[in-house]
């Protein structure tokens, strides 16, 4: 028996297949069927006059702190918040507690989201035991297992030999990336913010972005020499945009993250102590979210990605010193990225589209980020001028660390449709 | 209400005394003129010595502001009359005052120094205020008197003495003695912060 | 002393950073007025009878909560000495609780000392009664700088155009900042002097000016202010050996010779003699380094005075708003 839908009179953006204007989408079995002026019967019928219709939104960074951390987060909190946001498809960071760095909970996280039946959920393994950096993980059962890709994101490989063997190792697994929270701790020392004048005016340590760029330089230079597919998390100084876009230029196989708190928020906002707008890589300048937007323009930055990090407001509660990293984004997500780039005409909506789903798409190797024909049917349907306010209190995910509460926003998912199934609709929201 | 008034008098001197310079209300009343002034100052020296015994080891304490001016004058025509340097000084009751923690209006009291540069153990201090009124700033100046030592004995002296006590003080020396409704307030200015010598009613 | 009326409104002290030259100066003026209780036989005025006030002190500093306890006592107001270990992490009695806690037996001024920079603030932010800042990590140390330039102003009258020297680790000297904000807003001009990895990033947009060589600056002047270097607060060495910091940062007998005859030598303390100056200089003519402690005192019992004003104000105002 095969279930059908229909989403008419929508205006369809598909950056991969060139469609950008008004057509009708077409889904049989939760496969896209056809794309095109097609009028047809359909079990659900969705008129999205006045709407966009997009490839399923793709977020590589999620946090959702299962294993270990559940009072933060759950798999079935975290997912609900994705669709919410817009996202058919999340990619889960192994630093739980324990840390995913075997089979058994790269499977487990697997079956969680299964049971959700929210988002698709995948899984970055740790690239080493325990993530502490001394021994290489089983990324072998871990690709076997579906892990997409390796990290020790919340710290990155401090040893270079280390990191130079997991590069190596890796290059023998088809479709795996390595990725990196490029930050080399001798440099970052105890540091909570950014380090400049504010963090000397609070008289809090401060985090050099030299402590980033210096990993990402080391890197650079070991990915020259194995040609391991390598991707920086969380991009945060203009200096990193530069070596980035060096490392491309040369034809490096190097792809990169930008976080909205990245393109929005600067050390500044630490000026009042509020432990929400402690993260790691820390709130950077105005020069540093400059350098960001002039690379999205340009292509370099490949991907958007939330880095939601749900913290409990008892852990944010504390002195800023003591306080967690984190911030918790993901159910306003898109509308941070159309006020920092849609709004003041960085980008346009296609190339915004495909930095949210085509070119995540392929760092984590997965057939999605188009509406192309026999493609999985996950689509995003978003009212793009409609304006809210953003409300913690109303977010599906267990936490509220979010200093964006309060803000407007543009922006508004409409719909969330996974494998052909609506998963979100704001009308039940 | 009357407690209001005369707080308002200590804390607004200068504010209103520029007022007053500026202009003339029409019902602006003149208490003491210059020459009355120094009638009054006089006199009540004279009344301090002829009650002070031979061997009393006379001090005068100002209470700032007005006060710390008229216990100067004071201490020069005794220092005259005695032949004898008497010594004076300046008491700041700002600490000990009642409505330290209960503010009035949009004021605030000033701390300032308490300068008293003797031994007041076992004098007769000479209390000088410009104006007696509800009789709490004399409370708060003999509170802090005691805590400076312990003299022989406190006598209150006082430019003008008003009716409306609150606590139970009375003046020992007083120039004039006078009543008035509840919404007037006293002003004196001297010449060494206003000006010019004149006590006022408003 | 001539004094401007100002209305305070202030019922904080978190840092002299938030303050005017006219409020940092109305401080000090407060400061004089107190001077005279600490040298009459009654040390002691009721002004704050009935008022309660907590030393909170995660930080250990016997000197600066004596001098607050003995300034709240001297305005007659009660003292309870808060010493216990508390959480930083949310697994336990966080600040917050213990701050909650304290407000909850009817407390009116919170002193609190603490290694994390920004938690008088946070306090602040959450709790009723006054707060004032006794040290936060590496941010303000505001009573201090009060009290280092109400010693100047007493003696040289004003610290317009004066020449000030802060020596040794700037980067992590809450010292530092509150006497950079209080001396450059009163008219001083300001040098930092120190290894270039004891000054804090981006030390060039500080209004001062900075040198590696006290050498070069001591001749010109007015006043030094030796830090002390905090050996605890550092992590890794920024320097080689203490031998060859003093030998280019400690103020010696010999570096003395080229300072001007009435330069005023200064340190918050404790000592470390030898290291940050020589015995012979901490307890020379030139050293005012007692009489900072004295004056501290008085600049303290201002302070807590003052945000009890600050406090009955805003009271006030918001009981009118209630109404």
């Amino acid at each position: 028996m095969s279930k059908s839908l229909l989403i008419k009179n929508g205006f369809v953006i598909d950056p991969a297949n060139k469609i950008n204007g008004k057509v009708n989408v077409y889904a049989i079995d939760g496969k896209i069927a056809d794309v095109g002026k097609i009028d047809k019967q359909a079990d659900t019928v969705i008129d999205a006059a006045g709407k966009l219709v997009v490839p399923g939104l793709i977020d590589i960074h999620v946090h959702f702190r299962e294993p270990g951390d559940e009072e933060e987060e759950t798999i079935a909190s975290g997912s609900a918040a994705a669709v919410a946001g817009g996202f058919t498809s999340v990619v889960c960071m192994p630093n739980t507690e324990p840390a995913i760095d075997e089979a058994t909970s790269v499977e487990y996280i697997h079956r969680m989201g299964r049971q959700t039946r929210k988002t698709h959920v995948y899984v970055m393994g740790a690239i080493t035991k325990g993530r502490a950096g001394e021994q290489l993980a089983e990324m072998g059962f871990m690709v076997q297992a579906g892990a997409i890709g390796f990290t020790d994101d919340g710290s990155g490989v401090q040893n270079p030999a280390m990191m130079l063997r997991a590069l190596k190792y890796a290059s023998m697994f088809k479709n795996i990336v390595i990725s990196q929270h490029c930050q080399d701790n001798s440099l970052a020392g105890t540091g909570v913010m950014n380090s400049g004048y504010n963090s000397t005016i609070l008289g809090l340590p401060g985090i050099d972005p030299l402590a980033e760029e210096m990993m990402l330089w080391r890197d650079i230079q070991l990915v020259r020499k194995t040609n391991m597919r390598y991707h920086v998390q969380h991009v945060s100084t203009a200096r990193s945009v530069e070596l980035i876009r060096q490392a491309k230029k040369e034809g490096l196989p190097i792809t990169c993250e930008v976080a909205p708190h990245h393109l929005l928020l600067t050390d500044d906002a630490c000026c009042d102590y509020d432990t929400n707008y402690k993260v790691n890589p820390p709130l950077r300048t105005e020069a540093d979210i400059k350098a960001i937007k002039q690379a999205i323009k340009d292509g370099i930055i490949d991907a958007l990605a939330s880095d939601h990090a749900p913290h409990l407001k008892s852990e944010k509660e504390l002195e800023f010193l003591a306080a967690p990293f984190g911030i918790a984004s993901l159910e306003c997500a898109l509308g941070l990225y159309i006020k920092a780039l849609i709004e003041p005409k960085i980008i346009d909506w296609p190339q915004l589209v495909s930095i949210m789903a085509e070119k995540p798409a392929k760092i984590i190797s997965v057939d999605k980020g188009t509406l192309g024909k026999g493609k999985q049917a996950d689509i995003t349907i978003i009212d793009p001028d409609y304006e809210y306010t953003v409300d913690v209190n109303k977010f599906h995910s267990k936490s509220k660390n979010c200093p964006y509460n309060g803000w407007k926003l543009k922006g508004k998912v409409e719909y969330t449709i996974v494998g052909g199934e609506i998963r979100y609709s704001a009308q039940e929201n | 209400m009357r407690l209001l008034n005369r707080v308002l008098v200590d804390i607004l001197s200068t504010t209103v005394s520029d007022f007053w310079n500026t202009g003339l209300s029409k019902n602006m009343e003149v208490l003491l003129s210059s020459d009355k002034i120094a009638d009054c100052i006089t006199a009540l020296a004279d009344e301090i010595v002829l009650k002070t015994s031979k061997g009393d080891k006379i001090a005068v304490i100002g209470i700032r502001s007005r006060g710390e001016i008229l216990a100067k004058r004071i201490s020069d025509i005794l220092s005259k009359k005695l032949k004898t340097k008497i010594p004076c000084g300046t008491l700041d009751i700002t600490l000990y005052r009642d409505d330290i923690n209960n503010p009035h209006g949009d004021s605030q009291p000033i701390v300032r120094s308490t300068e008293i540069g003797f031994d007041i153990d076992d004098k007769i201090i000479i209390l000088v205020d410009d104006v007696l009124y509800t009789g709490r700033s004399i409370r708060a100046a003999m509170d802090a008197l005691i805590d400076l030592g312990r003299p022989k004995a406190i006598r209150l002296a006082v430019l003008v003495e008003r009716a409306g006590r609150e606590l139970p003080i009375a003046a020992d020396f007083a120039g004039l003695k006078i009543d008035l409704p509840a919404e007037k307030n006293v002003q004196v200015n001297f010449v060494e912060s206003d000006g010019k010598d004149r006590v006022i009613a408003i | 002393m001539n004094k401007k009326q100002i209305i305070w409104k202030h019922k904080h002290l978190i840092g002299l950073r938030d303050f005017s030259r006219e409020e940092i100066e109305y401080i000090l003026d407060t400061a004089h007025g107190f001077e005279e209780v600490s040298t009459r036989n009654i040390k002691k005025a009721p002004t704050l009878r009935g008022k309660v006030v907590v030393n909170l002190f995660f930080e250990d500093s016997t000197r600066t909560r004596n001098s607050f306890t003995l300034a709240a006592n001297r305005l007659s107001a009660d003292v309870i000495e808060f010493t216990e270990k508390v959480s930083s992490t949310s697994k336990g009695e966080t600040l917050l609780d213990t701050a909650r806690n304290l407000e909850a037996m009817g407390i009116d001024i919170v002193v609190i000392r603490h290694s994390a920079g920004g938690a008088p603030k946070f306090l602040s932010r959450n709790i009723n009664a006054c707060v004032v800042n006794a040290g936060d990590g590496c941010c303000e140390h505001p009573t201090q700088g009060l009290l280092d330039v109400y010693t100047i102003r007493k003696i040289k009258d004003s610290l317009e155009g004066l020449k000030i020297a802060i020596v040794g680790d700037i980067a992590h000297s809450r010292v530092a900042r509150s006497d950079i904000y209080a001396m450059t807003k009163l008219g001083a001009e300001v040098i930092l002097v120190g290894p270039p990895t004891l000054m804090p990033a981006k030390v060039e947009q500080l209004p001062v000016k900075v040198s590696y060589s006290l050498d070069d600056v001591i001749g010109q002047l007015d006043v030094i202010n030796m830090l002390r270097i905090q050996f605890e607060r550092m992590g890794v060495n920024p320097f080689p050996s203490v031998k060859e910091y003093s030998h280019y940062f400690g103020l010696t007998v010999d570096r003395m010779k080229k300072a001007k005859k009435d330069i005023l030598v200064m340190h918050p303390g404790p000592i470390n003699r030898g290291l940050e100056m020589e015995s012979e200089v901490a307890d020379g003519p030139n050293s005012v380094i007692l009489r900072q402690v004295t004056n501290g005192l008085a600049v303290r019992m201002a302070v807590l005075f003052l945000v009890n004003q600050g406090a009955m104000m805003q009271d006030k105002k918001e009981r009118l708003e209630g109404q």
